[in-house]
């Protein structure tokens, strides 16, 4: 069995064969990651805690206990939920002491259908960024090409995924932190509606966009995942209170008459021409499968960047007050006033990129700015989520480019933070909106690196965004290919 | 010398008294050891997130009720950001510019004139920790067990006229939020705090001078006196040429003073913004209405209650709903004895002496209802006399624990009811007062009482003295 691209039926299926025992399977995808150690995808690895766990889950397998459907299948965490007992550092200095006392409700409900946390991935700081350059704990590296960045801010979980150091992990995506680096990465990633999987544990970045969501090697993989996830939560006060999605019943269903939006704002300047090429060939291929593809107009995108840029950090700047040195986390020694003590544990325990956010975001709130910046950016949201209302009166998905270029070379954006804000063009709309969208691989550019197909569902369709990404993936093997690195 | 006329508006934080935490499930019980009673989410770790507590909602809407003001069908939870470390998410969770409650008002009365005081808004917000500076020599403690207890804080509109009013303000607000059950009305522990804004304008003038914000004076009487002293030193200043400076100030009940609050370096900026943690807080009209039938009866109401039901002067019906928990301990009372005149005597004279000597309130009393109620239905049934039953209160004050009926038979309170006994006793006084029996005799009616203390002293008080008293009236006649 090639671990590097097997999908979680396929595994599980071997687990049920007893062809292998889940001790073994974590202890061979902890070789893996022990021998790609140089991408950096990981900042924990709970090796014990692992093994036991699959102990466990191979013990009740022998008893003929009943298993949940993630049985004995290791996953990741990305660094961004709490994980009792474990490292949970946010890719921050101001939590590299931090072992929570809790797990966050994504990680307990992915443990109760069985899955084994093996381990946290590497990230961008408080998931502020777009290539996972930004985190305390050294950049990740790209599996296609390792001078490269996997995307981010959750490019640990990409990465691993994508070297098939792991068969899926869980990530967040506020702007496209989960779609981006799935699309540099040549993997599948998925962000449910906002309120379909609890925010209970997850560290907040921006309360209002934050969403976990599921990398994996397939839309299947992905919609089994994404049933045990989501589901209300009692602790979330924003989690919806329905029953979950059910993709994977849905999978197989056809899409008669399926009418795939393309928006004109999608394939303008700043679109890569290889991109955009491939990205065309893959809504060919749907209409070969009996879609059709109609021209919309999205007429806010442009300010999607812009309002998003005032919201995110006015929300981080609020939810990030509360690492101050004083109940847990990094404390500076060199505080002589009380003063003293927050201004330079903040400043020594954040990175730039971080505090750069925390000044916009304490900015735009200010006495006298809140109207011009938040409030304004506030409508602006609304008018953006109207285009999408409009848009999928006639359409029943929206597809198009998940990033503008392929992976970009490491520190080529690190100094013009709105280039590297750029990369989510298409994506930070989406979270806006608080709608599910997926990137699936879709082709590779003349560099052999992937290209990522993006696609939109309305509010709570996450079925059909699966039904829509497997049925391409049933009739495509980009998302089989694996990089070199990987044997 | 111009006459001044004091503008002032209270600010006042009541603790609501659910039994969990306004945005976490914790204990709000007072007391326990530091950092016991905080959670996860008090703590504010990472990932936390807040879900509210409707039993505080229901509380403030109980309080819009009462007051007569709207309540918002939609409200917003803001975030106050500072940072200070007994905030732990360096913000506060209030509401700002949509509180839950709008409107409505309080009548005071002062020396028999009704002022109605107008009540800007009352909002819902959580409480902050505490910071322990004494404790530990060179370091602050923080004690987490008081964030996220829930507050409302009523704000009235500049409607105040004197501290006599605003203490009066204050003490029916008291009263009302006990009455509603809605607050513990508990002074020491912090359950009633008040800021007073306190300006002066000449009388006439429309207006409003520059005031100042008194913090943090939490009782009655501190709210009388420091409105009074800053009263007093505005008129100083202003008299004196000088202009009163719009900052926040502390009393000093020592020195009887109001001095400036150091330590605010500059003007804060909270950077209020809507909680994305929280949705609106969206009321049901089910929701209200709902509130609106369970309501608990006001002062007002079981004064006039009490009067018509009972019987009582209006003087003693006022006294008796004075405080809700005097009032509840009436109607317990009245479970033993079927005599509402003698229990609100009983709780008015005897049983308020002993509470004003300790300096407790009824609530606290060592002597329970249903034991006074007992107390009074023994006297009344004329199993103990009037006397008896002060030496029976006196003893189950110190040793509450003891059966009032051992108590009776130990002390030898048994009043004697045995006519044969009685008219003995009486042949012994008339034996050796023959002068003034002829003297009653005769017709002079007031050594009757004489007579029946006479037989008392003898009877050692176990004697029913109205029985005594008939027997004697009979002797004499005949």
């Amino acid at each position: 069995m090639n671990l590097a691209n097997s999908g979680l039926n396929q595994i599980a299926e071997a687990l049920d064969n007893r062809e292998m025992s889940s001790v073994e399977l974590c202890e061979d995808y902890l070789t893996r990651i022990d021998d790609a150690e140089q991408l950096n995808a990981f900042i924990t690895i709970d090796r014990e805690g692992a093994i036991e766990n699959a102990r466990q889950v191979d013990e009740n397998r022998q008893s003929g206990a009943s298993l949940g459907p993630l049985a004995g299948i290791p996953i990741a965490h990305k660094d961004i939920f709490c994980t009792k007992g474990l490292l949970t550092s946010c890719g921050s200095r101001i939590l590299s002491n931090f072992i929570s006392p809790y797990s966050a409700t994504v990680v307990e409900r992915l443990s109760a259908a069985g899955a084994i946390t093996i381990g946290k991935t590497n990230m961008d700081e408080f998931a502020m960024g777009s290539s996972s350059e930004h985190s305390y704990y050294r950049p990740v590296l790209n599996p296609w090409d390792t001078t490269r960045v996997p995307g981010g801010s959750s490019g640990g979980s990409a990465a691993a995924v994508a070297a098939g150091l792991i068969p899926a992990a869980t990530g967040t995506d506020t702007g496209g932190s989960i779609r981006q680096p799935a699309a540099l990465c040549g993997i599948t990633g998925i962000k449910p509606s906002y309120g379909r999987a609890s925010r209970f544990g997850m560290i907040a970045f921006a309360s209002s966009l934050d969403q976990a969501g599921i990398f994996a090697r397939s839309a299947k993989d992905a919609a089994l995942l994404l049933d045990s996830m989501c589901g209300y939560d009692p602790k979330d006060s924003t989690s919806l209170d329905i029953p979950p999605p059910q993709c994977t019943q849905k999978l197989e269903t056809p899409l008669d008459g399926l009418r795939i939006g393309i928006p004109e704002e999608y394939f303008t300047a700043g679109l890569d021409a290889k991109v955009a090429e491939i990205v065309q060939r893959a809504l060919k291929e749907y209409e070969s499968l009996g879609a059709t593809l109609i021209d919309v107009k999205l007429p806010n995108s442009d300010a999607a960047i812009p309002c998003y840029y005032v919201i995110a950090p006015a929300e981080a700047s609020s939810n990030l007050s509360r690492f101050d040195g004083v109940r847990y986390g990094y404390r500076s020694e060199h505080g002589e006033s009380l003063a003293q003590m927050y201004r330079k544990t903040r400043s020594e325990g954040f990175g730039p990129e971080v505090r750069r956010r925390i000044m916009i975001g304490t900015y735009v709130l200010s006495h006298g700015y809140y109207d011009a910046y938040y409030v304004k950016a506030q409508r602006v949201r609304r008018l953006i989520s109207n285009d999408y209302s409009r848009v999928f009166e006639t359409c029943d998905l929206i597809m198009g480019p998940t990033t503008p270029t392929t992976a970009f070379e490491i520190g080529a954006k690190m100094s013009d933070p709105v280039l590297m804000y750029l990369n989510d063009v298409y994506t930070a709309a989406v979270n806006l909106a608080g709608l599910p969208a997926i990137s699936i691989p879709a082709g590779f550019d003349e560099l052999g690196l992937p290209v990522g197909l993006h696609i939109v569902a309305p509010y709570l369709e996450e079925a059909r965004l699966l039904q829509a990404a497997h049925l391409y993936q049933k009739h495509t093997d980009y998302h089989l290919a694996t990089p070199d690195l990987v044997t | 010398m111009s006459d001044w006329e004091s503008v002032i508006g209270l600010e006042v934080h009541i603790q609501l008294a659910t039994r969990s935490k306004i945005f976490s499930g914790a204990s709000t019980e007072f007391g326990a050891e530091p950092n016991n009673q905080a959670c996860l989410i008090d703590v504010a770790l990472p990932g936390v997130l807040p879900v509210c507590n409707l039993e505080a909602v229901r509380m403030a809407v109980k309080f819009g009720i009462a007051i007569g003001a709207g309540i918002n069908r939609k409200s917003i939870f803001e975030r106050k950001n500072y940072f200070y470390p007994d905030l732990p998410k360096g913000y506060q969770i209030s509401q700002y510019q949509i509180p839950i409650v709008v409107g409505g008002t309080l009548d005071t009365v002062v020396d028999g004139s009704v002022h109605t005081v107008g009540i800007t808004r009352a909002h819902l917000e959580e409480d902050a920790g505490k910071s322990l500076h004494d404790e530990f020599p060179g370091a602050t403690g923080i004690d987490l067990n008081r964030a996220g207890t829930p507050l409302l804080e009523i704000v009235s509109d500049p409607d105040i006229r004197s501290a006599q009013q605003a203490a009066d303000y204050m003490r029916r607000l008291h009263r009302l939020v006990t009455y509603l059950g809605i607050c513990d009305g508990n002074m020491q522990e912090g359950s009633l705090r008040c800021d007073a804004n306190v300006s002066m304008r000449p009388r006439g003038q429309e207006e409003l001078g520059t005031r100042t914000e008194l913090k943090n004076i939490n009782s009655f009487r501190f709210v009388e006196k420091g409105i009074i002293t800053e009263i007093d030193r505005q008129i100083d200043v202003l008299e004196s040429g000088g202009t009163v400076i719009q900052e926040t100030r502390l009393y000093d009940p020592i020195r009887n003073i109001t001095r400036p609050m150091r330590g605010k370096e500059d003007a804060q900026d909270y950077r209020y913004f809507p909680d994305p943690d929280l949705p609106p807080l969206v009321l049901s009209e089910e929701f209200i209405d709902s509130v609106r039938t369970d309501f608990p009866e006001l002062p007002e109401q079981r004064k006039l209650r009490f009067m018509t039901q009972f019987n009582l002067s209006e003087a003693d019906a006022a006294q008796l709903t004075q405080s809700r928990p005097v009032a509840d301990y009436f109607e317990s009372a009245l479970d033993h004895a079927d005599n509402p005149k003698g229990v609100a005597n009983w709780i008015n004279g005897e049983l308020s002496s002993y509470l004003n000597k300790e300096g407790i309130d009824i609530s606290d009393s060592r002597v329970d209802p249903d034991a006074l109620g007992q107390i009074v239905a023994n006297v009344d049934s004329g199993v103990i006399s009037g006397h008896g039953g002060k030496i029976l209160l006196s003893i189950l004050w110190e040793k509450p624990k003891l059966s009032i009926n051992e108590i009776i038979e130990s002390e030898n309170l048994r009043q004697d009811s045995d006519s044969g006994t009685i008219e003995a006793l009486i042949d012994e006084v008339f034996a050796a007062e023959p002068e003034q029996v002829q003297r009653l005799k005769d017709g002079n009616q007031k050594l009757i009482g004489f007579f029946v203390g006479q037989v008392m002293k003898k009877s050692r008080g176990k004697a029913d003295p109205k029985l005594v008293s008939d027997i004697i009236r009979k002797r004499i006649r005949s």
